[in-house]
């Protein structure tokens, strides 16, 4: 599952131009956490913001195999996600911003970035939570008669949490359409989570709870395409969840603030070679596509986010008055 | 009228609601078969395993599924058995159903209902026997409906899965066989945020809810006894509060005690009294009074556990102290 083979469905021109769209989303993600990381570094993002450079092939390829009416759960970890399902990237620009127009109004900043209209049901700032909401979520849909897939993304340190067992196992004795992705890029923030993991890790773990686990190279985009596309489609059918260990790698720090250079440096070089970019680019090139077709969709995408910044920047603050709102119905702020 | 218990009550309601709106659902451990207090018999009958789900001892996850499922359409009731087992569940009940509507700038909702009975019943000690109402009081987000009365059981059930905010619900055990009336054919809710006042009075007014009222209403019976008139407020809703309510009851009676199981430390007691003092402190005849439990774990021997109690004693004190 780990080379770069075309996925299965299709000729290669039809899945060359597959990976073409899922290249440009992963270029969309890539563009957008840089123009967030300029705009930390600016002083422009005030709260903590998590980027996802390095992983961008995962929510690509996981993404790419789903309707807007799938839903997905996210960490705090999840503009990629977001981009990915369908999002407006100048909206949630001006959310990590905490300006008007925000995806949420500028009341929930990154770690609460979502989009409901696309089914995006939101990140989270407790690790594991996305968990057992996707469960719930899937549930509900069947309950209502809805044929919905719910992909619920997490990292490798969430398999520690308590809502790791308890989720897994509930989408299996209801036989949810749950698709879990874990997101391993080795490090739980400062933490290796190879040392806080006991036993034989993520899969294994899944599989004990009776849930069909995948191990597969994350930053290849075409295998997680293809895989993705394959449990998806068994979901659909009538399939009980399924269980995805997307082994990539968190180029950057845990959060903006942290260089991430306290890491091996030959580790670090290792996966800047193993780049999902450059693994989606060398199988664009090698199935055909030009250098400079390639070089204008990261252009095109980093003037999308170049715009989006600005727009952000230029944003007005939201109303003062947006900070008692939308906190409940009856018995409202006091 | 029917005359059922407490216990009925609520089956009656949660029966009645399910009928009503298919999008209404339950979950929780042993529902399917009645539910460890019988307040969800017959219903997996009726409606099937897949809208009266029993689930695993998963409480993180009986509650974070439900705030998936309430987010996305439908109105789940979930069932946490003890208010104590409920903090298993402390993440998913104020970090996501209780924050996720204004988090995501308005975009959801989570109508969800969060049974999780409360109070010390039968020794059952420490960690079967808590009130914890106040603490849910304290987060931004939630209703809390605590009902005293089979009638306010049902009608209070009612609106709670009407209700697009995340509503905890919390139930006394030592209440499930008292038995009163509710009113017939299904309909009658019993609106949020209204008190009740269960015994008009005159010379002082007793502020209370959920298994208190019963200490209550046996304290007024013994002050009458001495020619002090009670009027008993039953708040049934401690958020929101009926402010309005309690304020023209002391506007009366000018003495004000607030009587609630829960430890009387930070209890919602407290609040009561400092609104009260802060809004009407200079027409009161004598400070505001406070009767709760001591700030201790609660015992299992009978007579320890009994030290936990308010008693109608404890009240009478209170109420010769004030002066009546
Ligand atoms: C319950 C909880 N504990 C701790 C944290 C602080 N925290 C935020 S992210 C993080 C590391 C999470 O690691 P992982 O799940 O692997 O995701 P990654 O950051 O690698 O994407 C920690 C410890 C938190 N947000 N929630
Ligand atoms: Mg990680």
């Amino acid at each position: 599952m780990s080379t770069s083979s075309p996925p299965e469905t299709g000729g290669p021109t039809v899945s060359a131009q597959r990976v073409r769209a899922l290249f440009a989303t992963m270029c969309r993600i890539r563009a957008f956490e840089e123009a967030a990381e300029r705009a930390a570094k600016e002083g422009l993002i005030t709260g903590a913001a998590h980027l996802s450079i390095g992983q961008e092939a995962t929510a690509a390829g996981v993404c790419g195999n789903l309707r807007t009416s799938d839903l997905i759960t996210s960490t705090h970890r999840g503009h990629g996600h977001t981009i990915a399902k369908g999002a407006s990237a100048d909206a949630m620009m001006r959310e990590l911003f905490g300006r008007a127009g925000g995806t949420s109004d500028g009341k929930g900043g990154s770690m609460h970035i979502a989009d409901f209209s696309v089914g995006m049901l939101g990140a989270n700032g407790i690790v594991a939570a996305g968990i057992p909401i996707a469960a719930g979520a899937a549930q509900a849909k069947r309950l209502l008669g809805e044929d919905a897939v719910v992909a619920c993304f997490f990292g490798d340190g969430a398999v520690n949490r308590g809502p790791f067992l308890e989720g897994l196992n509930w989408a299996r004795i209801y036989d949810l359409p749950v698709l879990f992705v874990c997101e391993d890029n080795r490090y739980a923030a400062r933490t290796r989570t190879g040392a806080m993991t006991g036993g034989p890790g993520p899969a294994a773990r899944a599989e004990s709870l009776g849930v069909p686990a995948h191990p597969i190279d994350g930053n290849d985009v075409m295998a997680v395409d293809a895989l993705a596309g394959q449990l998806v489609e068994e979901m659909r059918a009538g399939g009980g969840p399924q269980f995805i260990h997307a082994k990539t790698y968190r180029q950057k720090g845990h959060t903006v603030a942290d260089p991430g250079t306290w890491r091996p440096a030959e580790e670090i070089a290792q996966f800047l070679e193993h780049d999902p970019m450059t693994i989606a680019r060398q199988f664009l090139i090698d199935a055909g596509a030009g250098p400079a077709d390639l070089d204008a969709i990261v252009a095109d995408a980093q003037q999308e986010m170049a715009d989006a910044y600005d727009s952000a920047a230029a944003a007005p603050w939201p109303d003062d008055g947006l900070a008692a709102t939308d906190v409940q119905d009856i018995g409202g702020p006091a | 009228m029917s005359t059922v218990t407490y216990k009925e009550a609520s089956c009656l309601a949660l029966a009645e609601e399910m009928r009503r709106d298919p999008t209404v659902w339950t979950l929780g451990e042993d529902v399917g078969d009645g539910g460890v207090f019988g307040q969800y018999t017959g219903l997996r009958d009726e409606f099937g395993p897949d809208r009266v789900v029993s689930t695993p001892i998963s409480e993180a996850t009986i509650m974070g599924a439900a705030v998936g499922a309430a987010m996305v359409g439908t109105r789940p009731v979930v069932e946490l058995r003890f208010a104590d087992f409920a903090l298993c569940a402390m993440d998913e009940m104020v970090n996501q159903a209780a924050k996720a509507r204004y988090m995501f700038g308005g975009q959801t909702r989570v109508p969800v209902v969060i049974r999780q009975p409360i109070g010390m019943w039968r020794s059952s000690a420490a960690q079967h026997s808590q009130s914890l109402e106040s603490w849910y009081v304290h987060t931004p987000g939630f209703v809390v409906l605590a009902p005293g009365t089979p009638a306010d059981n049902h009608g209070l059930l009612k609106s709670a899965i009407r209700c697009d905010d995340p509503v905890i619900f919390m139930e006394h055990k030592d209440s499930w066989d008292v038995e009163g009336e509710i009113p017939d054919g299904g309909d009658k809710t019993v609106p949020i945020g209204k008190a009740k006042i269960i015994r008009p009075g005159e010379d002082l007014t007793i502020v209370t809810w959920s298994g208190a009222v019963q200490v209550a209403l046996q304290a007024a019976e013994a002050a009458a006894g001495k020619g002090v008139s009670v009027e008993i407020v039953d708040l049934r809703s401690l958020w929101p509060w009926d402010k309005e309510a309690v304020f023209q009851s002391v506007e009366k009676t000018r003495r004000l005690v607030v009587l609630h199981e829960a430890v009387k430390v930070c209890g919602f007691g407290a609040e009561v009294a400092a609104t009260v003092s802060e809004t009407m402190g200079d027409r009161l005849a004598t400070p505001v009074r406070r009767l709760g439990a001591p700030r201790i774990p609660i015992p299992y021997a009978p007579p320890l556990e009994n030290l936990c109690r308010v008693r109608v004693a404890d009240v009478m004190t209170t109420v010769e102290e004030m002066g009546v």
